[in-house]
């Protein structure tokens, strides 16, 4: 497909970032679809490409807990050095049609949710959320957070790949998500709305699974009850699903993927195809629990970001009005102005999903790296913020966002690739 | 000490909380507070922050727990009182709702801005060429603020808004009214019937606040920036004006106020002025006209412009206004003989040196030095606003600490007999600058008195009671300072030329017939004609313009405008290049 200008090619992904069309198949071990866990000892990580040594405390502290949780060694001392060593391989989940919140650390035997984009046939994949407090996502690696994978991996994830399967096309994720969007989540910060639409989708099904024994329907009944957040990584695989069928299209100037590793902020543009431009990150701002600051903070980490560069979370901030006083000074017409600025960024607005708070306008649709690098505006990023000291796991939740420098990158590199010189 | 609270039952989302434990930790005495409801996880969340109490455990899920660490149990109850304010407040919502959109590109400017018929500039001065041409190109009448245009970019721009039927007012274009609005640094004047194009700045401010306390009303005052007159602009802008003034059914007198044009302008407007139906009053500051024309009428001073417009307003015969001076007694040192003008009008300081030029019959050389208006034996009349006192600092208008410390150094001066001063009130003006200028008026009155000199300060305020700063409060602090306050700049030139006994007289001037005219077509545009009503406006630059433009009804599309791409030379050639480049090979 030929086409004329940048702004063609750019309506060209955004028309199909609107036509993707995420359906969640299945629950299964991450090493079932993806290939590159079963050659010896991996990890998955989030952001762009990193070495161990490179990682902030809490991402190691994850990989800690993986080692333990895959049962490579038996004490974090040997995991450590192990990890030192560089005996594990470290591959970042974008590579594998993965995405991981926080950390994203994520292992053979974790299991793993399956987003296929109906429209194009890829599938995307992200770990199940543990929902808070001490969680591998965030550092720790107790034995709590071991014991809670294990039964993610035992007994939720068998039991929601059953329901999954009772029906036949898998469930569809664009329905929840325009619905949630009008019961006021961003899908980032907030989910509770897809969490309780998600959980009144399976909670018949899961009932009704007479095969599997009920202490664990009740179990997974209750963890999906409990889990505030669930659909956050939903939402990440069906964002990632849909921006690797728009990013087929391999010209212009619209970003296709962002994420972060703790170290560096990376982001993708259609016409650049894989690579990546990275830029350091920036540590969020936000609110703290009681007793934490921003000194405690860890800085931006997390594929998350992925739902961003779909168009909901910091860039739907309007939609979610409850969570608006994470922004700015903190109040609805901050939130509004943040959304409105989000828009001079973009090329268009997604019909699919309507804001009723935002007098019905459709989210974000395409960022365009060209705005971005010409306005300096840059994308607003909802986040968690971990403690800088694996093992402590949340202690806040603000905003954050990408340095200019990944989005000057990407700019420059493609204005060269097509013939610009300086 | 830990202490804990529990409110049962009483439910409140986690960020509610989180900005509430924020605002109890600011209370003095409390060492930590945590709110948070009573969760299992949250539980967690009170160790880790070393917040635990047994208590704690009695609390559930529905219940809100304060866990305090204080020395002084006495903070209990405030901190319950807080607690209760802020979740009261909370409730009552709020925040900006003014609704006035904020953007950072043209295309969204353009977008919410489509029924805005002026662009208004306040960016730094190499980039507004490129930038109003962008405005011109979408239909825009511009409004340009900002300064430092190269001449051959603001005829070029002039002739392009010409041909596009659009008025370019300036660049350095500081004031200006548009239907009743004001825009940058002007007064709240009342509307009426009475139109004004000038080249002057604090000319328009002097003449419009003049016509608004004589019970006139000014809903057009046009500013074309200072150089329009020059040869090689030809008046572009003014032209356009007054043809457009000529044609709207609200105007009734035209004022003109401008430095002394090219000689070639000046016939050409003075043509102008003579084709029209509406009666017309020229300044032509510098100028000492000694006769009138029938329907065109020449003023001498920015204050006998505004006298005499509001005369033909009122269908009145135009006569020098008689005013009585009460010249206060005096008793000066013998070398106590000159008058010091520290002024922050350019066109006041410019107004007052003419006149004491002509009163004293100061004869030498008329180019004063650098950072001068007049210099003359001991006579200085000094404009502050000159790049030479305001590099790098704000103008005089905004920053009073340059005027002070010159204030300081004519009191000191043993030769210093008076000391004029101005006081421009207005938007974008101090917001108290009599406040700010009374302790060293104050100061210096005492410390030549202690020295047996009298030192008089004799001032205007150029403001109407309608603006943002009290006028009747700057007044009265003013008075309380010592300072003779004057109704207009040339009556408080006139009274301290009159204190030096060289009274000037005003003297009525005869009505000449009209030359010879060479018939011009008068057609302004519709979009000229619209400008007159215009409510919408887009602000590119200082936010500090939309406030104005909002108080008086208008609405604003703000721009917060950044050179694109940061200014970096590269990037901006990379986005002209990926704008432009075809893919399809």
């Amino acid at each position: 497909m030929a086409y004329k200008t940048i702004d063609e090619a750019n309506q060209a992904v955004a028309a199909k970032i609107v036509a993707g069309s995420p359906f969640l198949l299945d629950v299964v071990p991450a090493k079932s679809v993806i290939p590159e866990l079963n050659e010896g000892k991996v990890l998955l990580h989030a952001g762009p490409p990193i070495t161990y040594d490179k990682m902030v405390d809490p991402i190691q502290g994850a990989c800690v807990g993986a080692a333990l949780f895959e049962e490579w060694c038996e004490t974090e001392e040997e995991a450590r050095k192990m990890l030192e060593s560089g005996e594990v391989k470290l591959i970042p989940c974008h590579h594998v049609n993965a995405v991981g919140p926080m950390g994203g650390i994520t292992s053979a035997n974790m299991a793993v949710l399956v987003v296929e984009n109906k429209t194009d046939g890829n599938r995307a994949f992200c770990t199940m959320n543990e929902g808070i407090g001490a969680v591998l996502r965030f550092g720790a690696y107790s034995d709590e957070v071991i014991t809670r994978l294990r039964w993610m991996r035992d007994t939720l994830a068998p039991v929601l790949s059953a329901a999954l399967k009772t029906k036949e096309d898998g469930l569809n994720i664009n329905v929840l998500v325009a619905k949630a969007i009008a019961m006021g989540d961003e899908f980032h910060q907030r989910n509770i709305a897809a969490s309780l639409a998600f959980l009144k989708e399976m909670a018949p099904i899961i009932v009704g699974l007479t095969e599997i024994d009920q202490t664990k329907r009740e179990e997974v009944v209750q963890f999906l009850a409990d889990t505030d957040q669930f659909f956050l990584n939903i939402m990440m695989a069906s964002a990632k699903a849909v921006m690797d069928g728009a990013r087929q299209i391999q010209e212009g100037t619209i970003v296709t993927a962002m994420c972060r590793n703790g170290y560096e902020f990376g982001i993708r543009i259609a016409g650049m195809g894989d690579e990546w431009f990275t830029g350091p990150v920036n540590t969020p701002q936000g609110l703290y629990f009681s007793g934490f600051s921003e000194a405690d903070a860890a800085p931006d980490m997390g594929d998350s970001a992925i739902t961003e560069t779909f168009g909901v979370g910091g860039m739907a901030m309007i939609a979610a009005p409850a969570v608006t006083r994470f922004v700015g000074s903190g109040g609805f017409y901050d939130a509004l102005n943040t959304s409105n600025e989000m828009t001079e960024i973009c090329i268009d607005t997604n019909p699919n999903f309507p804001v009723p708070t935002w007098d019905f306008k459709g989210i974000c649709l395409g960022i365009d790296a060209r705005k971005v690098v010409e306005t300096g505006i840059l994308p607003v990023i909802n986040t968690g913020i971990a403690n800088k000291k694996a093992g402590l796991g949340q202690i806040g939740a603000g905003t954050v966002t990408p340095p200019i420098d990944c989005f000057e990158k990407a700019v420059l590199a493609y204005a060269k690739k097509l013939g610009f010189t300086e | 000490m830990l202490h804990t609270i529990i409110k049962a039952n009483s439910y409140q989302d986690s960020i509610v909380l989180m900005l509430l434990t924020n605002k109890l930790n600011t209370i003095d005495g409390v060492h930590n507070v945590s709110v948070m409801m009573g969760t299992p996880a949250n539980k967690d969340i009170f160790k880790t922050g070393g917040l635990y109490t047994d208590e704690l455990e009695k609390a559930s899920s529905n219940d809100m727990v304060i866990v305090l660490d204080i020395e002084d149990d006495s903070l209990i109850d405030q901190v319950l009182t807080e607690i209760d304010v802020f979740l009261e407040e909370q409730t009552k919502g709020g925040g900006d709702t003014t609704g006035e959109e904020v953007v950072k590109t043209w295309d969204k400017a353009f977008e919410l801005g489509k029924d805005a018929g002026v662009v208004v500039f306040s960016i730094p001065g190499t980039h507004a060429a490129l930038e109003i041409e962008k405005a011109l190109d979408e239909g825009k009448h511009v409004f340009c603020f900002s300064d430092n245009v190269a001449i051959e970019d603001e005829k070029r721009l002039k002739e392009k808004a010409h041909d596009a039927g659009l008025l370019l007012m300036g660049p350095d274009c500081g004031t200006g009214i548009i239907n009743g609005i004001p825009v940058a640094f002007t007064n709240a004047v009342r509307k009426g019937k009475i139109g004004v194009v000038g080249a002057s700045g604090t000319g328009i401010q002097e003449v419009t606040t003049i016509i608004h306390k004589l019970g006139g009303g000014v809903t057009n005052a046009i500013g074309t920036g200072g150089r329009d007159l020059k040869a090689e602009i030809g008046g572009i802008t003014l032209k356009d004006s007054i043809m457009t003034l000529e044609k709207d059914p609200n105007t009734e007198v035209v004022v003109v106020i401008s430095k002394p044009p090219a000689p070639e302008v000046r016939d050409e407007v003075l043509n102008l002025l003579r084709s029209i139906s509406k009666p017309a009053v020229t300044i032509f500051l510098g100028e000492k006209p000694t006769s009138h024309e029938e329907n065109l009428y020449r003023a001498y001073t920015l204050e006998e412009a505004a006298q005499t417009a509001i005369q033909l307003l009122n269908k009145e015969a135009v006569t020098a206004v008689k005013e009585t001076l009460s010249v206060p007694a005096h008793s000066f040192k013998p070398e106590q003989k000159y008058v010091k003008g520290l002024y922050s009008g350019g066109t006041l300081a410019y107004e007052a040196a003419m006149l004491i030029k002509e009163g004293l019959a100061l004869t030498g050389d008329d180019h004063a030095p650098e950072g001068f208006i007049l210099k003359n034996q001991g006579h200085e009349i000094i404009d502050l606003g000159d790049d030479v006192y305001t590099q790098g600092k704000p103008h005089p208008m905004i920053d009073p600490s340059k005027r002070k410390e010159m204030l300081e150094e004519a009191g000191k001066d043993p030769e210093t007999a008076i000391i004029l001063l101005d006081v421009v009130l207005g938007y974008g003006s101090h917001a108290n600058m009599a406040q700010e200028l009374a302790p060293t008026i104050k100061e210096i009155k005492a410390n030549a008195k202690a020295e047996g000199r009298e030192l008089f300060v004799i001032s205007t305020i150029v403001g109407t009671d309608e603006d943002p700063q009290n006028i009747h409060e700057q007044e009265t602090i003013m008075k309380e300072a010592g300072v003779i306050l004057c109704d207009s700049n040339a009556q408080a030139v006139r009274l301290a030329l009159a204190i030096l006994d060289h009274p000037l007289t005003q003297t009525d001037k005869a009505i000449e017939a009209t030359p010879a005219v060479n018939p011009v077509t008068i057609e302004p545009t519709e979009a000229m004609l619209a400008l007159l009503t215009n409510q919408g406006f887009i602000n590119v630059g200082l936010r500090s313009f939309s406030e104005a433009i909002i108080n008086h009804g208008g609405k604003v599309v703000q721009y917060d405008w950044q050179p694109v791409a940061g200014g970096n030379i590269t990037l901006q050639k990379a986005l002209q290049f990926l704008n432009k480049v075809a893919l399809a090979k």
